[in-house]
């Protein structure tokens, strides 16, 4: 686009008209280069990722797969179980069923300990909010993403399940990386 | 030209020349089937991993090593399914066509000279089924009666995209067969022969004819995508607009024959266009090459071919109708009649 300034407008340059003799040594011109761009792209080379073998690491902040968390010193489970992760919870995934705990059955740091917990992988969203409510640091968002289940039953994970160390590590990927 | 072999056969398809006694004939034709069903999956695996390449990912890796066995679990699996047909399928018409195609597929194959005629065991053999005397005509017959096996395959499947890719197909053998017939009428003229086995010897003692007949090489490798339904031609098949034009009711044993007569197709017209313009099994520079390598020689240029078709559909994208038609009509054909004439002056002049 080239200003014609005497007339106060725009030259603009149009290609030759489809069908004609310029047209085609045109197409034959940008037919070449198309050539080479592709060629060029053979060259590069693949920047597939072989997912199953190869992993992308994932950030620390990646809000995976639900984590439950013991005191490392005593071993006592951190969650007193005061149901605010399901209150929390806008998929509503999480099950809390409250007991209390007792001197000679010990399970968690504080009065009471949740008896059943049970988050429903299939309707968890990954929002993260049971971790912003929980006043015990109690669950965390982990870093696995790997759940595909042939049951839907499967999904439901337990506490033990939650407790448990994840069976594959995903890789994670250092702060700033 | 004369040709050198012996004895001859008149056959109502023209003048077969032949060296061999039948049986040795019978062998070859064997053999020579097996080799152009084997370049089947051999094409359709470059044509995945390369066209992969071209888009930044890998094609089938997964199948055998590299990825080689895609293209045999993808027949096996093809073989295995149920053989549907729609209830508005017509008659046998419907179980001809992809038969027809990979019938005309297979016997084009047959007249492509691999090798000029070597001694085994003491007997001599050309390697090359046929060497009729009138190539390129029977490679554009049998070329036509492949498009019986789509027209017809669109036609008996009662599917109205079936039937719009048959009119494709039609209407684009018409517009192509005719330049790409005249593109090979300067090779024919310069050579004396419509004999694709005297056409590579000519080319033995001359340049190869990709040099002085440029323009006809150029003209029948587009023409030749147009033939064989690859892009930027593919519009017969068009996967997005008409679904896959007149495969689209097919399915297991059908659609599978459809896809290796597509893909023989190809490596036919590769193995034709470097029969013809690109010396056969000569090598350049080499005189005394062994007739031995031949075969390799052919397969190799074939090939080279393949990944050229390859390398267009990875560039081009698909010509709209109207745009096909007349690129056919106003420029292939005047170009290759230009090309015809040019030569015939220059012919007679020298």
């Amino acid at each position: 686009m080239t200003p014609v300034p005497e007339h106060d407008s725009y030259f603009i340059e149009r290609g030759p008209e489809p069908g004609g003799a310029g047209s085609v040594g045109r197409a034959f011109g940008e037919t070449l280069r198309g050539l080479k761009t592709t060629f060029g792209r053979l060259v590069e080379g693949p920047t597939t990722v072989q997912y199953p073998e190869e992993k992308i690491p994932v950030y620390p902040r990646f809000r995976g797969r639900h984590r439950l968390h013991r005191f490392e010193d005593t071993g006592l489970e951190k969650c007193v179980g005061c149901s605010l992760c399901a209150a929390a919870c806008p998929a509503d995934c999480i099950r809390v069923v409250a007991a209390e705990n007792t001197p000679d059955h010990r399970v968690s740091g504080g009065e009471r300990f949740a008896a059943v917990y049970e988050i429903n992988m299939s309707r968890c969203i990954f929002c993260g909010y049971c971790e912003i409510a929980c006043p015990f640091d109690a669950i965390t968002m982990g870093n696995d993403f790997e759940l595909a289940d042939y049951n839907r039953s499967d999904l439901i994970f337990t506490k033990e399940m939650l407790l448990a160390e994840p069976l594959e590590r995903t890789p994670l990927r250092a702060e700033g990386e | 030209m004369t040709s050198t072999f012996q004895l001859t056969h008149v056959l109502p398809t023209g003048v077969v020349f032949a060296v061999e006694p039948w049986w040795v004939q019978i062998i070859k034709g064997v053999i020579i089937a097996l080799i152009g069903f084997t370049l089947i999956p051999a094409a359709v695996t470059i044509e995945r991993k390369l066209l992969g390449r071209f888009q930044h990912r890998y094609g089938p890796n997964r199948a055998g090593p590299y990825g080689t066995l895609q293209a045999g679990a993808d027949i096996l699996k093809l073989l295995g399914k149920e053989n549907f047909r729609p209830s508005t399928s017509g008659g046998f018409l419907f179980y001809l066509a992809p038969m027809l195609a990979v019938i005309a597929a297979v016997a084009t194959f047959a007249i492509v000279p691999l090798g000029d005629v070597v001694t085994i065991f003491g007997q001599k053999v050309g390697l090359y089924g046929l060497d009729v005397g009138i190539g390129p005509l029977y490679a554009f017959a049998l070329g036509s009666i492949a498009f019986y096996g789509l027209v017809l395959g669109g036609f008996a499947s009662g599917s109205k995209y079936s039937y719009l890719g048959a009119m494709r197909a039609a209407a684009q053998l018409i517009s192509y067969e005719v330049a790409m017939g005249l593109a090979l009428v300067g090779v024919i003229m310069q050579t004396g022969s419509l004999s694709l086995v005297d056409i590579v010897h000519y080319q033995q003692t001359h340049l190869w004819f990709c040099i002085p007949q440029a323009v006809g090489f150029l003209i029948f490798v587009i023409a030749s995508m147009a033939e064989t339904n690859r892009a930027p031609f593919d519009l017969v098949e068009a996967d997005s607009e008409i679904v896959a034009g007149y495969m689209t009711e097919y399915g297991g044993g059908g659609f599978a024959s459809f896809y290796a007569a597509e893909y023989l197709n190809m490596v036919v017209a590769g193995a034709i266009a470097t029969t013809v313009f690109l010396g056969g099994w000569t090598i350049p520079f080499w005189d005394g090459a062994p007739p031995v390598l031949g075969p390799f020689v052919v397969l190799i240029k074939t090939m080279l071919f393949v990944v050229f078709f390859v390398w267009i559909r990875a560039t081009l994208p698909r010509l709209r109708y109207d745009q096909l038609m007349s690129f056919g009509w106003k420029i292939l054909l005047p170009l290759a009649t230009l090309n015809a004439l040019v030569t015939a002056i220059v012919v007679v002049a020298s």
